[in-house]
């Protein structure tokens, strides 16, 4: 995937976004997916605008709190019952009429 | 978002990183009955599959019979398995389609394409989500404070089940479970676009639950 650094490159083609605009477009400029003009206007626009600024500061909290979920496991009994299908399948492997 | 402990046991952890082994050796081990490898796997993905049936049934049990229901599918499949798609997104693949039947015979949960319409329902739950967007858009405190930290666990839990399954699904395979975008779209077998909107409202959503959720406790009335 391609990044650019606007200050690298001569852009005269800046698209300007409404707040509510920008709003709408922060997963899609997480994900890499605008073009150029579109990507430079979001910058733009936070860099400039305090309230989408913090927005976007809450957007990734939450993205960032949402992998932070406690981890679960299948219970013990259920695990104990899969390790053994498996292995049951390893021993009749050649069986056509495997199958608990 | 990339590293993401997997919460796995010791034979995950002896893969370097975390991560599972290429797919190739996966399906190898896998048809030579390695049961280490087998454990892994379950290890590994079990959490993340208990999380997306979760989308499609009722209660924690049925998650559970999903997943067991799909881990004996993919005993039963490997042998026939032709690595069109990964290991990981065939697995889920199966989850899903496990979890979508299961859920239909359960009614609890209406067929997949009740959801089409995503916005609508969206707007009936989002309303606080939107309606915080600018006022609502003050600072955070840092979840720093382990008992912060708890709380917000238990409201993003909370808050996967208040949205729609369609959502539900995509944020918890990408933002929960960490899995790239085509990975989901090969899963959910949906466009990137689509998948893209459906995050996106997903995250709004539960942006403006945990907006409301800080300001609560800022300023408790």
């Amino acid at each position: 995937m391609k990044r650019f650094i606007p200050e690298t490159r001569a852009v005269n083609v800046v698209k300007r976004f409404t707040c509510d605009e920008l709003a709408e477009l922060l997963t899609a400029y997480l994900e890499d997916a605008l073009d150029q003009p579109s990507r430079d206007g979001v910058r733009a626009h936070l860099s400039c605008c305090e309230g989408c600024g913090r927005y976007f500061d809450q957007f990734r909290t939450t993205i960032k709190v949402l992998g932070d979920q406690p981890p679960e496991k299948l219970s013990a009994p259920v695990r104990d019952r899969l390790m053994s299908a498996f292995r049951n399948r390893n021993r009749h492997h050649h069986d056509p009429d495997r199958r608990s | 978002m990339s590293q993401r402990s997997t919460g796995g046991g010791a034979i995950v952890g002896s893969f370097e990183g975390g991560g599972l082994p290429p797919d190739d050796i996966v399906v190898g081990a896998l048809r030579d009955g390695d049961e280490a490898m087998f454990a892994a796997l379950l290890d590994t993905w079990s959490r993340g599959m208990l999380r997306v049936a979760r989308s499609y049934v009722s209660t924690d049990h049925s998650a559970e019979e999903v997943v067991q229901d799909t881990w004996l599918a993919v005993i039963d499949g490997i042998d026939a398995f032709e690595g069109r798609a990964s290991v990981k997104t065939w697995v889920f693949r199966i989850l899903v389609n496990t979890a979508k039947k299961r859920g239909v015979r359960e009614s609890r949960t209406l067929p997949w394409s009740a959801f089409e319409r995503d916005g609508d329902v969206f707007a009936d739950l989002g309303a606080a989500a939107q309606g915080a967007r600018v006022d609502g858009a003050s600072g955070w405190p840092t979840p720093e404070g382990e008992a912060l930290a708890a709380e917000v666990r238990v409201l993003i839990a909370e808050a996967l089940g208040r949205l729609p399954p369609r959502q539900r699904v995509v944020i918890t395979l990408r933002d929960v479970e960490g899995c790239t975008s085509d990975e989901v779209c090969e899963i959910l077998e949906i466009s990137a676009a689509n998948q893209r909107v459906l995050l996106h409202r997903a995250r709004t959503a539960v942006r403006g639950w945990l907006a409301d959720y800080y300001e609560s406790v800022k300023q408790p009335e």
